[in-house]
């Protein structure tokens, strides 16, 4: 087969996947550029092209920046607090220890479960009176609270929730890292004295910096992209105080259908995220690899 | 692990630099590391290691084993394939805890101490270098964690560099390295420490035979010079013998034989031994009663000796034996392997086997009939069902009534 061949039967290999790849996610995300450039279809208006108009709107709109806060908070929160829980959790279970096995499974069992299921179990945790937290703050005299209805404690509750459920997820990633470090590093450490908190300092969470900026990225993605425990525990209340960006924008959508500006906030959390994504990768990759 | 072929003269001139920078420094100096600055204070560091044993489950890996290295010895735990030798290592080091028997190391009864209060140094199999550190930090890893005042530290650094031909080398992180390499920043951090024990588990195992050779030459001078204790653990028999002052050949988690290394070689305690030592390794060849003596067993003489055969072992060394025209043992060639230096043919005597080596080209042919000859001191004897060695007294006796001589 000459050179020229071999390109083409790369690239008919190649088109099955692209082909689906530009059908169903580059042609949309062009497509939702190209929308938020248009108004919103109405019965008696139909759509037209109204330029950058529905950013302009965005600038003005309170509960945009309200929701923009509300993701910086869910975000600051949630992403540090998960990723050293993981790490942590996975040294843990990453050391001999007796039932490590059903350990692993247990920090685990979180990431399996859906996370409507999740939103189920912790609003019965956050149920007022009745409900577990409240029930143990009542031992210690604590009164009543109603954790979800109150807009100083809804999302911190929120918060509270992602944290469980992602840390046992992304502690998998760090014990696959762990496991593949060779076993007498700890031992040649050992030998020098080291605690084990210098091993961790020194060698450890160096060496796990790659899994660690795979993390980072996935976390800042979640942080994003999580609704499912609004849509059931909160529905963005109480007074948007629980609503994040993406809620915001399926709000918009289908529940305003507005589309077009629905198309323009889109268009931004994208944008946000590309933007977050790339700024990781250029500042952190040069300090990660080591090889 | 490969060198480039570019690579590797350069290696080589490193070394060979080092060579000479050590003999210029020594000068006239003949006491053992009292030039460079590395010497363990003459401290006592004796190991003593008193009927340990390990059990993994209901496998015994170290079986009640006891001996002594002396202080500034170098011991070589030598043995087939997962006889223990790793194990017993790292019950030394405390990588593994004893499930009986005691450890002293200079007197100090260690037994209970975690690794890092033992005060010894290792260097592991597969080096076990910080892959994200530089050969600098690497090497001063210890230090750090013990909190030398950093002048101290770069003053350290800087003896233990040159003498391991590193200077150039310390900013490198450690895939940067060839193998040979990483084995003496390996070796770096262990003699860095300044501990007086030292334990080194199969260190030159990757390196390829010319970087072995000379991996070997320089830490048996660097254990003699420095009076460093050490425990050196090798499956090559080549390797222990070069090196040690003391064997312990180990069998199945027990000790085979405690003795250095022409004694091992000399008078091998069990035919496990005799099986062991030597390339290739000594004949042992069943007897059986004849007319006149002991004969070899399936063959009809001549006598070997004059005494009963039935039960008993002669182990003879291929090297001892010379093929004649005749007067000897009658024996068949079955094959002739040319080494260079010399020939390994395999015989046949009876129905027993006989390796012989002689120097030279050997041009036999298959099935050629030859006699073999050797001395009566060559002789050992074993006896057939315990494995071990027959006394002196009787080895003697029939030494001396042995009929095959070598002229
Ligand atoms: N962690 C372990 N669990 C169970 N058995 C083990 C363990 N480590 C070693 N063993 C067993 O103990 C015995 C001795 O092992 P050891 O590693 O000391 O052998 P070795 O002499 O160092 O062999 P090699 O030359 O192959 O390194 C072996 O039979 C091995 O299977
Ligand atoms: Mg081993």
């Amino acid at each position: 087969m000459n050179r020229a061949n071999m390109h083409v039967w790369g690239w008919l290999l190649l088109l099955p996947a692209a082909a689906l790849l530009a059908l169903f996610t580059h042609y949309p995300a062009l497509a939702t550029i190209l929308h938020s450039l248009y108004s919103t279809a109405r019965p008696n208006r139909p759509s037209r092209f109204i330029g950058l108009d529905q950013y302009a709107t965005m600038l003005d709109d309170p509960v945009f920046h309200q929701v923009l806060w509300n993701n910086t908070i869910f975000a600051l929160g949630t992403i540090p607090a998960s990723i050293a829980l993981a790490l942590l959790m996975a040294v843990w279970v990453n050391d001999r220890l007796a039932g490590r096995g059903f350990l692993r499974l247990a920090y685990f069992t979180p990431t399996i479960l859906p996370m409507i299921a999740v939103a189920n179990i912790w609003m019965f945790f956050y149920t007022p009176d009745y409900g577990l937290v409240d029930q143990i703050a009542g031992l210690f005299g604590f009164a009543r609270h109603n954790w979800l209805g109150s807009r100083d404690t809804v999302l911190g509750c929120l918060i509270v929730l992602t944290i469980w459920k992602e840390a046992g997820f992304f502690m998998i990633f760090y014990l696959a890292a762990l496991q593949q470090m060779p076993p007498n590093l700890a031992e040649a450490a050992a030998l020098e004295g080291a605690s084990r908190w210098t091993f961790f300092r020194r060698v450890t969470f160096p060496l796990v910096m790659p899994t660690t900026l795979f993390v980072l990225i996935n976390a800042v993605i979640n942080s994003f992209r999580l609704v499912d425990h609004i849509v059931a525990m909160t529905k963005g209340g109480p007074d948007n105080a629980s609503s994040l960006l993406l809620y915001y924008i399926f709000e918009v959508g289908f529940k305003y259908w507005d589309t077009g500006y629905a198309a323009a906030l889109t268009v931004v959390l994208l944008a946000l995220l590309a933007g977050l994504a790339t700024a990781q990768f250029l500042y952190l990759d040069k300090r990660v690899h080591y090889r | 692990m490969d060198f480039d072929s570019w690579a590797f003269p350069g290696i080589a001139c490193a070394y060979n630099n080092r060579r000479g920078n050590l003999a210029a420094r020594s000068g006239g100096s003949r006491t053992p590391g009292a030039h460079c600055g590395l010497a363990t204070g003459g401290r006592v560091s004796e190991i003593v290691v008193e009927s340990v044993s390990k059990l993994w489950g209901a496998t015994k890996a170290v079986d009640a084993v006891s001996f002594t290295a002396a202080a500034g010895q170098l011991l070589v735990l030598l043995g087939p394939s997962g006889c223990g030798k790793s194990t017993t290592l790292r019950l030394i080091a405390g990588l593994e805890a004893a499930s009986a028997g005691r450890i002293r190391i200079g007197g100090r009864d260690v037994t209970d101490l975690p690794p890092a209060q033992r005060g010894l140094s290792m260097v592991f199999q597969s080096y076990a270098l910080f892959p994200h550190l530089s050969v600098a930090e690497n090497i001063l890893f210890g230090l750090k964690v013990r909190k030398v005042p950093a002048t101290e530290r770069a003053a350290r650094l800087q003896r233990v560099a040159s003498l391991l031909g590193l200077d150039t080398l310390l900013e490198r992180r450690p895939s940067q390295l060839s193998g040979g390499q990483q084995q003496r920043v390996a070796l770096g951090r262990a003699i860095i420490a300044e501990t007086p024990v030292c334990l080194m588990d199969e260190p030159l195992s990757n390196l390829d035979a010319q970087l072995r050779q000379d991996m070997r030459r320089e830490i048996r001078g660097l254990q003699q010079k420095l009076g460093i204790t050490m425990v050196y653990v090798t499956h090559d028999q080549t390797e222990a013998m070069s090196m040690a002052d003391q064997v312990i050949l180990l069998r199945q988690g027990r000790i085979e034989q405690d003795a250095a290394p022409a004694e091992l070689y000399a008078r091998p305690a069990t035919t496990f031994t005799a099986r062991f030592i030597g390339t290739p390794p000594m004949n042992l060849i069943a007897l059986a009663d004849g007319a006149a003596g002991a004969v070899v067993r399936g063959s009809d003489g001549p006598a070997l000796f004059d005494d009963k055969g039935d039960g008993l072992l002669a182990g003879i060394r291929p090297e001892d034996i010379r093929i004649a025209e005749r007067q000897g043992v009658p024996a068949r060639i079955v094959t002739v392997e040319y080494l260079g230096a010399d020939s390994v043919a395999a015989c046949t005597i009876g129905d027993q086997p006989i390796a012989v080596r002689t120097p030279g080209r050997l041009n036999l042919k298959p099935a050629a009939a030859v006699s073999l000859l050797w001395s009566p001191a060559a002789l050992h004897l074993f006896d057939a069902a315990t494995g071990r060695r027959v006394d002196d007294d009787r080895l003697r006796r029939v030494r001396d009534r042995a009929f095959v001589a070598s002229a």
